[in-house]
């Protein structure tokens, strides 16, 4: 019985590209224990999703398992099978794919076909596997469902990926996977594009199927608060190699290698010092930032940028054939108020409307109702109402860092062209002012100016997120809107693009608008946090006494969700679990907002304000 | 969904409404018409008895009267000489070249055009689909070189030389005529079953020929889909599950890479019967193809005006079919819209 489920013996795994072979996984041995999580960390390109399609035979054409063994100890069939001396195409393997090794993926919406239904993609991982009538794989399709919580099963047997929310998505993979009752589940990181708190739930259902079904677990992730709240075992790889492995203990307690180490400073965490600032593995080193200094301009008095009152709504139709017409109110009421030089994050889950508030403050969408105030110095001024050479000027002063770092560039510009085309659609300086400009902003943002012949594709996603940044800075503004700016890159990357973009700000005088659904990146990088939920701002607070003092129970909710790399600061599953606190008519008293009700914000402590219901504000007055 | 069609059969009307007008009026924009240009040629002949007919039948067909009057009566919403008889009332117009009514002349050739390009869209899905999908799938394979080169060479034949060389050589080598849609001798009989066996039979080559070139623009496009969709991550997802990979490549990457192939049915009909002219021209196929054009150059107006109007009420309807089909395949087109 302590024979391991799996045992990989010195894998190797080749790609072949046009320079040759490439080694992606370099002599890998790890083991899995029965019924236990074994955690495989690492950045990007450390070779830990070709380790997890190698297990299942499903690797790229241009890739094959060059040597190793990957050797598989069912105890149901009581077979021992060395997964890598298998054909891909062969029935053994057929029979072990989705049937005793199942495997979930990021993308819970790419990773299901938008063609088919749910129930029908669900079942069919039940029907390759085992000779069940159709009657029988629909009844076993709906416990599935309703074991990994669907309000309705029944009802979702017949409903399309894209009518479920994220969260609902990954539970249908994990339903899909776990149909056939597999020995092993390996999760691909299944809950990086996740908001927090869904997060949290999702890491929670495979933590209780575990136990229930005593099944492995391989999850791969490179997010090490994920990893010390639920591994049991945890193996690090850098450039296909294990660097550390270990039990989650062992790792956390006593970190050996210094890339684990390096690793650990990386991450940003609520404990850190107000002055500490995250250590990247690699520091961006740029003598131009030591030396840039702001632009001379007049500088506003008040805040430079004002929200008010702005509220949007749009409408939606439920289905092609019917005229039903739906309302959603996106934006309710938000007021927000940005002091020159500093940072304003908004913290919210995917669809509270954050990105519409970003998008209407940059003038490309219209508000229903409210203003958006921009001082130049000159005194505040209605962004709505500008024209000409005042919109030209506005929207030189505010500009936009996008989150998909991938297509966010046109692949057909060179960085060369991607920095100059502000500066050209602006008629700003000659060809050589333009080509001393770029090659300065390149340098700015710690890149060789030799990049500049090159196309977007040949960067890693941490590079273009910086050529993204260096384009937002090509025409001096005063203000940036920040998108999740970091959410699409690994932790140590993370970090150099955060302190990147306080160097910045230090320098340039910049203000940033910081928009993001991870609390730990705002609390290190904000000055002011505002918490929004389904349109409203909820909570709105110095940094240290929000995370101090969060008086919200949304902001609590989403505080508590969020994974620590502490061992010893476990995620709360069991107040995690319901799932009331996204929806104001729920909120308990004195925060309870009913239907249409906006309530008002009161201030409790200097600069701390909280969301109360009308009804129990009028009863405090 | 009855909402849904009703609005949709109401703008398919306006739409034939405003092509029906286009039709007309440029058909009517070179100076004079068919029989104006008869009597200045039988005048310079000399033959009155002849004038005194076409000038019967310019005043019974009222080509005396101004265009916008001739339009409304062809269409059949004023009534001319002879009362409302227009389009709209089934009465299709005269065919002054032929010299009979436009019903006679087009008559069989309508419905085999319909045969002949019926028989290319399958030819041309029938052949195409497999060969995309092993050229996909097996990308850069010397099989996926030696179906590109054909499909370019196929691009890069005028179809009707093809028609010209297979015409020779079939003469030449099996000395069969391969012209016609069927043996000369069955020209005016009724449909009997030996002529529908020589109508199969003679339908071979011009479907090789009229697809062929379809078929290498259809293969190369199909494979291009197909090789996004195979790099797609529920794909992976299918053979994670343990699907065999035939099984999971036809049951999702093939079935998202057809839906540019059902948009295009609407544009497919129309495009078959003006694209196959000098094809039908050289095979003398009995098809529309080769009337419109005479049609046309002798200004025969109703004829001309019939032919492009069913044209105009195939797209109309080809497109209701692959708009309907492609809410019917794909659930995102069914219940998205709105926004």
């Amino acid at each position: 019985m302590d024979t391991p489920l799996l045992s990989i013996r010195q894998l190797t795994v080749d790609f072949m590209t046009e320079t040759g072979d490439f080694r992606v996984v370099n002599g890998l041995s790890l083991d899995i224990p029965r019924g236990k999580t074994v955690a495989l960390v690492g950045e990007s390109g450390s070779g830990k999703s070709v380790t997890a399609q190698a297990i299942l035979q499903i690797l790229s054409k241009k890739a094959h398992i060059s040597g190793g063994s990957i050797v598989f100890n069912d105890a149901v069939s009581n077979a021992t099978l060395d997964i890598a001396a298998l054909g891909a195409e062969s029935d053994a393997m057929h029979a072990l794919r989705g049937g005793r090794i199942a495997m979930i993926f990021q993308e819970p919406m790419t990773s299901l076909s938008p063609l088919h239904t749910i129930g029908d993609q669900i079942s069919e991982a039940l029907v390759i596997h085992a000779r069940v009538s159709r009657a029988e794989a629909r009844e076993r399709t709906i416990d599935a469902l309703a074991r990994v919580g669907f309000p309705d099963p029944k009802r979702a047997l017949s409903t399309y990926p894209f009518e479920l929310s994220g969260g609902l998505r990954q539970r249908a993979m994990i339903a899909m996977a776990l149909i056939t009752r597999p020995a092993l589940l390996i999760a691909d990181e299944p809950t990086t594009a996740l908001d927090v708190t869904t997060q949290a739930q999702i890491l929670d259902l495979i933590k209780e199927l575990q136990t229930e079904t005593g099944m492995s677990v391989l999850l791969i992730t490179h997010d090490l608060g994920v990893v010390a709240n639920v591994a049991d075992e945890v193996v690090v790889m850098y450039r296909g190699r294990v660097m550390e492995a270990g039990s989650r203990e062992d790792i956390f307690r006593n970190p050996q290698h210094p890339y684990l180490q390096a690793l650990m400073r990386a991450v940003p965490r609520f404990a850190m010092a107000v002055d500490e600032r995250l250590t990247p593995i690699r520091e961006i080193k740029s003598a131009t930032l030591a030396n840039a200094h702001a632009p001379e301009r007049i500088e506003p008095k008040g805040p430079i940028l004002k929200v008010e009152n702005l509220t949007k709504s749009y409408t939606l139709r439920s289905g092609w054939f019917s005229g039903k017409i739906r309302t959603i109110r996106a934006v309710n009421d938000v007021n927000l108020s940005l002091p020159t030089g500093t940072t304003l994050g908004l913290v919210g889950e995917s669809g509270c409307g954050k990105t519409t508030v970003s998008k209407m403050i940059m003038r490309a969408m219209h508000p229903d109702s409210g203003r958006v105030l921009f001082d130049n110095g000159t005194g505040p001024r209605d962004v709505f109402e500008l024209e000409g050479a005042a919109l030209t000027e506005y929207r030189r002063s505010v500009q936009f860092i996008f989150q998909d770092p991938f297509s966010s560039l046109n692949p057909r510009m060179t960085v060369y062209e991607i920095l100059t085309e502000p500066l050209r659609i602006h008629d700003i300086g000659t060809p050589d002012e333009r080509y001393a400009r770029a090659t300065q902003l390149l340098d700015m943002v710690g890149l060789d100016k030799r990049s500049l012949r090159r196309y977007p594709h040949s960067f890693s996603g941490g590079q273009r997120q910086r050529l993204g940044i260096a384009r937002a800075l090509a025409l001096e503004p005063r203000v940036l809107l920040c998108d999740e700016p970091v959410s699409a890159l690994d932790v140590s990357v993370q970090a150099q693009v955060l302190n990147l973009l306080k160097d910045l700000q230090s320098a340039l005088g910049l203000s940033y608008l910081f928009v993001s659904h991870n609390l730990a990146v705002v609390d290190y990088i904000a000055d002011t946090i505002a918490v929004m939920c389904r349109g409203y701002i909820v909570e709105e607070a110095p940094k240290t006494s929000l995370f101090r003092n969060p008086v919200h129970p949304y902001t609590q909710a989403l505080l508590a969700a969020v994974p620590d790399p502490d061992i010893d600061r476990p995620l709360d599953f069991e107040k995690l679990r319901a799932d009331r606190f996204s929806n104001p008519s729920q909120w308990p008293a004195p925060f309870r907002l009913l239907q249409g009700e906006a309530g008002v914000m009161k201030e409790i402590e200097p600069g701390h304000k909280v969301r109360l219901g009308s009804q129990a504000a009028e009863e405090a007055a | 969904m009855i909402r849904f069609l009703l609005r949709r059969v109401v703008t398919m009307a306006v739409t034939l409404l405003i092509i029906s007008a286009l039709v007309f009026f440029i058909i009517k924009l070179p100076p004079g018409d068919f029989l104006t240009n008869q009597i200045a040629e039988l005048r310079a002949q000399g033959e009155t008895a002849s004038i005194a007919k076409a000038e019967f039948l310019i005043k019974q067909y009222g080509l005396d009267r101004p265009a916008w009057e001739q339009y409304l009566v062809w269409i059949g919403v004023m009534p001319g000489p002879n009362g409302f008889s227009g389009l709209l009332q089934g009465d299709w117009g005269w065919s002054f070249e032929y010299d009979k009514p436009v019903t006679e002349v087009v008559g069989d050739a309508l419905w085999l055009t319909l045969l002949v390009n019926l028989a290319v869209v399958i030819f041309i899905h029938l052949v195409s689909i497999p060969i995309a999908i092993y050229s996909a799938t097996r990308q850069y394979s010397v099989g996926d070189y030696v179906a590109t080169f054909i499909g370019y060479i196929g691009l890069a034949t005028p179809s009707f030389l093809l028609a010209l060389i297979l015409l020779y050589y079939a003469n030449r080598w099996f000395g069969v005529s391969i012209g016609g849609l069927y043996d000369a001798q069955f020209a005016d009989q009724p449909w009997t079953w030996p002529k529908i066996r020589s109508l199969m039979s003679h339908l071979v080559v011009p479907t090789l020929v009229i697809g062929l070139g379809g078929t290498a623009a259809m293969i190369r496009r199909m494979r291009a889909n197909l090789l996004d969709e195979l790099g797609k991550q529920y794909y992976v997802t299918a053979k994670a599950k343990g699907l065999a990979p035939r099984t999971a490549l036809l049951k999702y990457p093939f079935r998202m890479s057809l839906n540019p192939f059902i948009a295009d049915i609407g544009n497919l009909l129309p495009h078959l019967i003006s694209g196959s002219v000098l094809v039908s021209l050289v095979l003398s196929l009995p098809t529309v193809g080769p009337i419109l054009l005479s049609a046309l150059k002798s200004q025969d107006q109703f004829l001309a005006g019939f032919i492009l109007m069913f044209v105009a009420v195939l797209t109309v309807i080809g497109m209701l079919i692959s708009d309907l089909l492609l809410a019917w395949l794909d659930p995102r087109i069914r219940m998205g819209g709105g926004r």
